[in-house]
C-alpha cells in the first residue's frame, strides 16, 4: 500500500510541475464550459431579417413590427422585389428574408388567409430552421391577436418556408464545408510544424543547417509535398462529397480552388511559425491541437454559428483564420456568390499570410540558439 | 566471497522471432561478486538483463535469480534486486529527497528506516546542500552516484548496473568504483555492463558476450592468461565481433544507437 | 603550415552555466585534433561554435580564414559535420541517407568514392535497409560517410565514438587515420582517454577550460611526478589502505592496479609495512609510465584547488 501510495504522490508532483498538464487538466474543461454554455444556444439573438413588403399596409406593418420588436431579429433592409433576395441572402448579413405578398391586409380581410413568405438562407440549417420557427411562432402568436379582438371570420396568417441554397435542409451542406476548412489548416499547420521540429529534436536540423541549403531552401522543400497533397485532398473531398452526398459547387469552381490554394499557404505559415517557437514534436503537436483545432471546432462557424454568441466569442474567433474561411467556402460552394461579396474575407487571410511569413523569417533561427 | 549462488543460468536461451538473442547461455554468478559483463552491441547483453531482472521471459532454460525462477517468479525478482540503468532512473523533475522517499516506497521500506537511509547516504556523499534540488539541476557525476545510492537504497541481493559510468569524468567514474566496491564488502553482489575496458578489471570475474553467445567467462587476469593479452580490451578486440544487426530488437544503448 | 582554425578568449554561457571559459587553440592542416573530456566539458559547445552553430559571448573563431560569425555562409560549405547525436534519417536507407548529402552539397556519391571505399565498404551489403535498423557501429560508419561525401577541408566529428564497443572504436580510428592521405583536417571530440593517443595533437578539457594542449606523448611526458603501479590481493582494501598510509598523495584504481604518487616522491619500505599490518598480501610495487588518463587526473586535481 505504501508504495502504491508513493507512487500516487509522485504522479502529483509531475502533474503540477509540468505546465501542460495543467492546462489540458484545468484550462481546457474551463475553456469549454464557458463556450458551451455560451456558444451553443438553441436561441438565436439579433438574426438579420430583411423584409420584401409587397402590401405595405396596416397589416405588414404591425406584422412587421412585432417580428422586428421580438428582440431575437435585427432589421437589414427592406427590399423592393424578388431579385433582391439571392442578392441580400448571399451578402451574409441578412438569414432570412420576410415577404408579404401584396394586397396582404385585402387578403385577409376578404378571404380570410394571407401568406407570408420565409425564405431562409439554408447554407447555415441550424440559423434557418431556428429563424424559421420562431418567425412562425411570432406568426402564431399574431394570428392569435388578430382572432381576439372578436372579428368573426377566423383569420390565419399562413407562413410558407422556403430554404434558399439547400432546399433539402441537408446537414452535409453545413458540415462539408468546415470540414474542409478544419483537415486544411490541420494537416497543414500540424504536419508542417511537426517535420520542421522533427529535424531539430532529432539533431539532423544542425547537419542541414550546416550545409550549403539556404534555409529558405529547407522550408520550402518541407512545404512543398504539404502544399502539394493539401491541393489534392481539397479535389478529392469535393468529388466526394458530389458523388455521396449530391454537393454541387454552385459558384465557380476556379475561384474556390484560388481561394483554397490561399487559404493552404495560409496555414503553411502558421505551421513554419508554429515550428518556430517550439523546440520538440510535442511542443508542435500540443499548440497545433489544441490552440487550433479545438478553436476551430468551436469558435469558428463550424458548427455553432457565431451569430449566436455573446460579442466577445465573436471577436475571439476574428483572430481564428478558419472562421473566414468558413464564410468564404460557403458563399461559393453553396450560395454561389462571386469574389465581390468575399473579398473581405480573401483579403483578411491573405494579410494573416503574410504576417506568418514575416514573423516566421524574423524567427527563424540560422543558428542554434 | 563465498560461493553462494545468487544468479544461476542454465541453457538461457531467448529468440525475438527467428532471430536468436541469446544462444544457449550459462553461468553463475556468486554472492559479493562483482560480475562485468561485457559484449558487442547487438551481442545480446541487454536482452540477458532483462530476462535476469524479471523484465523478460526467457523462451528456454532455467534461469534462477536471488533463488527465484526467473519465469514463474518475475515479481519476486523484481522485488529484490535494485536496477540502474544508463538514462538515469530518477525523475528529473522531483528533488533529490522526493526521488528517495518515492523509491524507498516502492521498495516498500518503512518511514524510519527511509528516513535513516536517506541521511546516511546524504551525509556519505556530501549532498546536503542538494536536498531540495531538483534532479535537473545536478551535474552528471553527481546523478550517477545518486542514481546508485538509491538502487541499494533496500539493501538488495543482487544490483543490475547498465553502463552505469557513460561519459562522467576520470575521477567521478573511480569514485563510483569505489562505491561499488564498497557495497560489495557488504555482502551486495553487483552485475555490471560497460564499454570501458579499464572498468573490466575492476571487476572479480568478467564474461563476454559476441553473437548472443558467452564466448569468455573468467576473472580478467586469467583471460588475460588465457588470451596472451596485455589488458582486456586485447582480449575483447580478439573474440569479440560486433554483428551489423540487433540494435532494433533491443533497447538503444549509447548515444549512436 | 596555415592554420584551419584559429580560437581566441572564446567564452559562451548558456543562463547560469560556463560552457567555456577563454578559450584559445589553433589546429593546423591536415592534423587529427582531439579534444579529450568527459560530459560537461564544453566540447558540444565548442563545435557548434566552429561549425558556425553557436555565436561566442566573447573572442574570436576563424575557421581556414574565415569568421564563424560573419562569414558563416561561405564556412558551411565547406565543412563535415556529424553531430553528437544520431544525425541521419531513420526512416530513409543507407543508400538513401547517402544520396540525400551528397545532393545537398552539391556533389554526387560517385564524384568522391574513392574518399568513403573504405568506410562504405563494410555498410554496403545493407545499403537498402533503413538507417535506424543498424547497429551502432554501422550507424556510425554511415555517419562518417555522409560527413565526408562532399571532400570537406574540415571534419568536425562530435562523440563518433561514444556508447560504441571497443572493437568498433578501434576500426572507426583505422579508419580516421586512413583519411589523414586526403588532406582532410579532422578535429574529434572523446570521452575516452585512451583515444587520445591516436591523435596527433590533443586538448584536454574539463568544464570548459582548456587543461593542456600538446601531442599526446608530451602530455603524457609531462606528469609532475613519479608514478607508482600497486597491485595486491583485494583491490578494494587495497585502496583503503594506501589511502590511510601518510605518505600517499594520490591513490587511483586502474585497471588491476593502483597508481599512486607518494609525498617524498619515492618508494618507502614503510610502505610494505603499512600494507602487511592492513592485511593485504601480494603486495607488488613497480614504477610505471604515467599514461593520458594520470596526467588528466593531475590536471583536473590541480585545476579544483586553483
Amino acid at each position: 500500500m505504501k508504495r502504491f501510495l508513493g507512487f500516487v504522490k509522485k504522479e502529483f508532483l509531475h502533474i503540477f510541475r509540468d505546465y501542460r498538464t495543467l492546462i489540458i487538466l484545468f484550462g481546457i474543461p474551463t475553456a469549454q464550459i464557458l463556450i458551451f454554455g455560451f456558444a451553443v444556444s438553441n436561441e438565436i439573438r439579433n438574426a438579420g431579417v430583411a423584409f420584401l413588403d409587397l402590401s405595405k399596409d396596416d397589416v405588414t406593418r404591425k406584422l412587421t413590427n412585432k417580428i422586428i420588436s421580438s428582440g431575437f431579429f435585427r432589421q437589414t433592409e427592406n427590399l423592393l422585389n424578388y431579385n433582391d433576395i439571392d442578392r441580400i441572402l448571399k451578402k451574409g448579413k441578412t438569414k432570412a428574408v420576410i415577404v408579404f405578398e401584396d394586397n396582404f391586409g385585402k387578403k385577409l380581410l376578404k378571404e380570410g388567409t394571407a401568406v407570408i413568405n420565409i425564405v431562409a438562407d439554408g447554407s447555415e440549417p441550424n440559423v434557418a430552421t431556428l429563424v424559421t420557427n420562431y418567425t412562425m411562432a411570432i406568426v402564431s402568436d399574431f394570428n392569435m391577436e388578430l382572432n381576439r379582438s372578436g372579428v368573426s371570420n377566423v383569420m390565419l396568417v399562413q407562413p410558407e418556408v422556403k430554404m434558399f441554397y439547400n432546399p433539402g435542409l441537408k446537414s452535409h451542406f453545413m458540415f462539408v464545408p468546415g470540414v474542409i476548412t478544419l483537415i486544411l489548416i490541420l494537416i497543414c499547420a500540424l504536419m508542417t510544424s511537426v517535420t520542421i521540429t522533427r529535424e531539430k529534436e532529432f539533431g539532423t536540423m544542425e547537419v542541414l543547417l550546416v550545409s550549403p541549403l539556404k534555409p529558405i531552401q529547407i522550408i520550402l522543400g518541407k512545404v512543398m509535398p504539404y502544399f502539394v497533397l493539401s491541393f489534392i485532398n481539397v479535389i478529392l473531398i469535393l468529388l466526394l462529397s458530389w458523388f455521396v452526398f449530391g454537393l454541387p459547387v454552385k459558384g465557380s469552381l476556379v475561384l474556390l480552388l484560388a481561394e483554397s490554394m490561399l487559404y493552404i499557404l495560409m496555414s503553411l505559415s502558421l505551421g513554419i511559425l508554429i515550428s518556430t517557437v517550439s523546440t520538440t514534436m510535442q511542443q508542435a503537436i500540443f499548440i497545433s491541437l489544441i490552440g487550433l483545432m479545438l478553436p476551430t471546432i468551436l469558435l469558428s462557424g463550424f458548427i455553432f454559428p457565431i451569430e449566436n454568441m455573446p460579442k466577445i466569442y465573436d471577436y475571439l474567433s476574428m483572430i481564428l483564420p478558419p472562421r473566414y474561411f468558413i464564410t468564404i467556402i460557403k458563399s461559393i460552394m453553396i450560395k454561389g456568390t462571386g469574389f465581390f461579396n468575399i473579398w473581405k474575407e480573401t483579403l483578411i487571410i491573405l494579410i494573416m499570410t503574410l504576417v506568418f511569413i514575416g514573423i516566421s523569417i524574423r524567427k527563424f533561427k540560422v543558428r542554434l540558439q | 566471497m563465498t560461493n553462494n549462488t545468487v544468479i544461476s543460468v542454465h541453457n538461457l536461451v531467448k529468440k525475438f522471432g527467428s532471430f536468436t538473442a541469446n544462444d544457449n547461455l550459462n553461468f553463475e554468478v556468486y554472492e559479493g561478486e562483482i560480475f562485468g559483463f561485457l559484449g558487442a552491441n547487438g551481442a545480446g547483453k541487454t536482452t540477458a538483463i532483462r530476462i535476469l531482472s524479471g523484465l523478460l521471459e526467457p523462451t528456454s532454460g532455467e534461469v534462477t535469480v536471488a533463488g527465484f525462477d526467473a519465469r514463474k517468479q518475475a515479481e519476486q525478482i523484481k522485488k529484490n534486486i535494485g536496477y540502474m540503468c544508463q538514462k538515469f532512473s530518477l525523475y528529473e523533475d522531483l528533488t533529490v529527497k522526493e526521488n528517495i522517499t518515492l523509491y524507498g516506497g516502492i521498495y516498500r521500506m518503512d518511514k524510519k528506516l527511509i528516513k535513516e537511509r536517506s541521511e546516511e547516504l546524504l551525509e556519505k556523499l556530501h549532498f546536503r546542500e542538494y536536498e531540495n534540488r531538483l534532479i535537473s539541476d545536478l551535474p552528471l557525476g553527481l546523478k550517477q552516484k545518486l542514481a546508485f545510492s538509491i538502487a541499494v537504497l533496500h539493501e538488495p541481493r543482487i544490483v543490475f548496473l547498465d553502463e552505469p559510468t557513460g561519459g562522467v569524468d576520470p575521477i567521478t567514474r573511480r569514485q563510483f568504483w569505489e562505491m561499488i566496491y564498497e557495497t560489495a564488502s557488504r555482502g551486495i553482489t553487483l552485475f555490471v555492463t560497460t564499454h570501458y575496458m579499464d572498468e573490466a578489471e575492476y571487476c572479480d570475474r568478467i564474461s563476454i558476450m559476441s553473437d548472443g553467445k558467452i564466448v569468455a567467462l573468467d576473472t580478467p587476469a586469467g583471460l588475460k592468461r588465457q588470451y596472451s593479452a596485455g589488458s582486456v580490451e586485447e582480449v575483447f578486440v580478439k573474440i569479440a565481433r560486433p554483428s551489423p544487426l540487433g540494435e532494433s530488437l533491443s533497447r538503444n544503448s549509447g548515444r549512436l544507437g | 603550415m596555415s592554420k584551419v582554425i584559429e580560437s581566441s578568449g572564446v567564452s559562451k554561457k548558456f543562463g547560469t552555466i560556463q560552457a567555456l571559459k577563454d578559450i584559445s587553440f589553433s589546429v593546423n592542416e591536415s592534423e587529427i585534433f582531439g579534444f579529450i573530456g568527459p560530459d560537461g566539458a564544453g566540447k558540444t559547445t565548442l563545435f557548434r561554435i566552429i561549425t558556425t552553430l553557436l555565436i561566442p559571448d566573447s573572442g574570436n573563431m576563424q575557421v581556414m580564414g574565415l569568421d564563424t560569425v560573419a562569414d558563416f555562409k561561405d564556412l558551411r560549405r565547406n565543412i563535415g559535420y556529424m553531430p553528437g547525436r544520431f544525425s541521419l534519417y531513420q526512416d530513409l536507407s543507407v543508400e538513401e541517407n547517402l544520396n540525400f548529402y551528397a545532393t545537398v552539397f552539391g556533389t554526387t556519391v560517385r564524384e568522391n568514392y574513392e574518399l568513403i571505399a573504405d568506410i562504405y565498404s563494410h555498410i554496403e551489403p545493407f545499403k537498402k535497409r533503413l538507417a535506424g535498423k543498424l547497429s551502432g557501429g554501422m550507424k556510425q560508419k554511415l555517419a562518417l560517410s555522409c560527413a565526408l561525401i562532399h571532400k570537406p577541408k574540415l571534419l568536425v566529428l562530435d562523440e563518433p565514438t561514444t556508447g560504441v564497443d571497443a572493437v568498433s572504436r578501434s576500426e572507426f580510428w583505422g579508419m580516421l587515420r586512413k583519411l589523414h592521405k586526403h588532406n582532410i583536417t579532422i578535429i574529434v571530440s572523446t570521452p575516452y582517454m585512451d583515444e587520445a593517443m591516436r591523435c596527433d595533437r590533443v586538448a584536454l578539457v574539463q568544464s570548459g577550460r582548456i587543461l593542456s594542449i600538446d601531442n599526446p606523448q608530451m602530455i603524457k611526458q609531462g606528469f609532475t611526478r613519479k608514478l607508482f603501479s600497486v597491485k595486491a590481493s583485494g583491490k578494494y582494501a587495497l585502496i583503503t589502505a594506501l589511502r590511510q598510509y601518510p605518505g600517499t598523495v594520490t591513490a587511483y584504481p586502474f585497471g588491476d592496479s593502483v597508481h599512486v604518487t607518494f609525498s617524498g616522491n619515492r618508494l618507502e619500505n614503510s610502505v610494505f609495512d603499512h600494507l602487511k599490518k592492513m592485511g593485504i598480501e601480494n603486495v607488488q610495487i613497480n614504477e610505471t609510465e604515467a599514461g593520458i588518463e594520470d596526467r588528466f587526473l593531475e590536471l583536473m586535481e590541480k585545476d579544483v584547488t586553483a
